[in-house]
């Protein structure tokens, strides 16, 4: 499968199945999309119809052989052979490598989107994970990891800071038992920034390999729908404890993460707002609502926030260009050194080696599906129970979804998000259709940027 | 090739053989927590 297009100036050729990217003049641009259906005559007739005296013949001959030369060498029109490697995911075994630990079940804000309806999940009680909870949550993740060395533990709420002592007893616990058991803990934590001060960010920058920072952008952005309890806006309180945590966080991981809504659909403006606040990590995720939430994301502004990602990729490019380069999180792309098909095909892991865990120690198959009851795999005291559900994740991945099947982007999304598909669609081998629109063009995009950059390079 | 410029001819292909250790991150644990990008990891098969 061949994904072409046309981005800032740039002709881009995709080998799916291969992974192989190319930037093309228009000449080749244009036979490559003939190649597969003419003889080469045929396309030489065409591309003079088209570009009358513009190419010569011997031109049209000398691209027409490096294309043929890129097919022999399997860059170019290349098989989608792995559904044949990869023949029963129902029968591999999966092991845990990480956990998201729902620390707070409570939150002291209250986000106007918040899919966790501010720490009680679709009405479950307001409470914290105790101690006991979150060591034998370890426990369990050493138990069930095998021979991963690897292992991810997500402090996420709510608030994880609310249950701050916690927190670093459940560290001290994973270091005392990581190196015995031949384990290496990657903790990390998600916060609104409402509790940061200097011994939150003493610790984090000593044991919390990545910080997730929750910030919309700009203040009336921000402000609009991330409230405290009392309806007051929290810009003001959060943005100078992030600048503070960011400037001692030296080279350790951090991102600040907005979520942007059909509210502020001008979200480039936000992703410039956290820039010039100092921040060079940062994420901005479309919210996923429903339509019946004012601020969802509609078909119609599809358009308006494609636009968008154009321009932020511009923009981006500018920075790097000007020596202040930026990361947009889905913007960040590994054409070298990627992940592996297998990674690939098989997406983020959720239900099979990433589950979550309430503060009571019941395990669901991820941070989004702990509001629906059904989905209640077992507990960290008792293991997992409902083995079918685990089963039912395990054969999540691009080949069992009709959507993904014949998606140009099906290699860099895996599949998407189990929670969106099951919010949308009542299960879990569909896809959340303005999600992958929106995919589609992030990955369009990336792959631009990479092109641009290279091109900026070889100028240097 | 002068009408074509590579910037990545590392195949997927090779990947089925060495792949599969399983030690990279998970996506959802790092920056987003609401959707799934895979393309974005890095490989820690060394």
């Amino acid at each position: 499968m061949i994904h072409q297009y046309k981005n800032n100036g740039y002709n881009i050729v995709l080998d799916i199945a291969s992974g192989s990217v190319h930037v093309v003049d228009d000449l080749v641009y244009d036979m490559i999309e003939l190649y597969q259906d003419l003889p080469e005559e045929q396309i030489a007739d065409a591309i003079v119809a088209k570009y009358d005296s513009t190419y010569s013949s011997e031109d049209i001959h000398e691209a027409y052989e490096d294309i043929t030369a890129l097919k022999e060498s399997g860059q170019l029109f290349t098989e989608d052979v792995y559904k044949d490697v990869i023949i029963d995911f129902k029968k591999r075994k999966t092991v845990v490598k990480a956990l998201c630990l729902h620390i707070a079940h409570d939150c002291n804000m209250a986000c106007k989107y918040c899919f966790a309806d501010e720490g009680s999940y679709n009405g479950k009680p307001r409470e914290l994970m105790s101690a006991e909870v979150g060591k034998k949550a370890l426990d369990f993740l050493v138990e069930n990891s095998g021979n991963r060395v690897n292992l991810e533990v997500d402090f996420f709420g709510g608030e994880p800071l609310m249950n701050f002592e916690v927190i670093k007893e459940i560290v001290a616990y994973g270091r005392s038992i990581e190196k015995t058991a031949g384990k290496n803990f990657r903790f990390t934590l998600t916060t609104n920034g409402i509790l940061l001060n200097d011994e939150v960010t003493e610790f984090c920058n000593k044991e919390i390999s990545n910080v997730v920072l929750s910030l919309d952008g700009r203040k009336c952005v921000n402000d609009n729908m991330r409230p405290f309890v009392n309806g007051k806006g929290s810009y003001d309180v959060i943005v100078p404890k992030f600048q503070n945590f960011v400037a001692k966080r030296g080279d350790k991981s951090y991102y600040v993460r907005g979520t942007f809504t059909r509210n502020n659909l001008d979200f480039l403006e936000d992703f410039k707002a956290m820039v010039d606040l100092g921040f060079q990590e940062i994420s901005l995720e479309p919210v996923v609502a429903g339509d019946d939430c004012d601020y969802s994301i509609r078909e119609e502004d599809i358009e308006a926030i494609c636009n968008q990602y154009d321009a932020l990729a511009a923009y981006m490019i500018e920075l790097t260009k000007k020596g202040k380069p930026v990361t947009f999180f889905h913007y960040m792309l590994d054409l070298n050194g990627g992940p592996c098909v297998y990674k690939r095909l098989s997406g983020c892991g959720s239900g099979t080696e990433y589950l979550a865990v309430t503060p009571t120690g019941d395990l669901y198959p991820c941070h989004q599906f702990v509001s629906y009851d059904e989905y209640k795999l077992g507990n960290v005291f008792d293991g997992i129970q409902k083995t079918e559900i685990i089963d039912e994740f395990k054969l999540c991945n691009v080949y069992a979804k009709d959507k993904c099947r014949d998606c140009f982007a099906r290699f860099y999304c895996s599949g998407g998000c189990a929670a969106n598909s099951f919010q949308f669609h009542g299960n879990i081998l569909d896809a959340y259709d303005i999600g992958c629109k929106l995919q589609r063009k992030r990955v369009e995009c990336a792959i631009m940027i990479k092109a641009a950059l290279a091109e900026f390079e070889e100028g240097e | 090739m002068k009408r074509i410029k590579t910037l990545t001819n590392k195949t997927l292909n090779s990947t089925v053989v060495k792949g599969g250790c399983g030690e990279c991150q998970t996506s959802c644990q790092s920056a987003c927590k609401t959707s799934c990008t895979v393309g974005n990891q890095s490989c820690e098969n060394k």
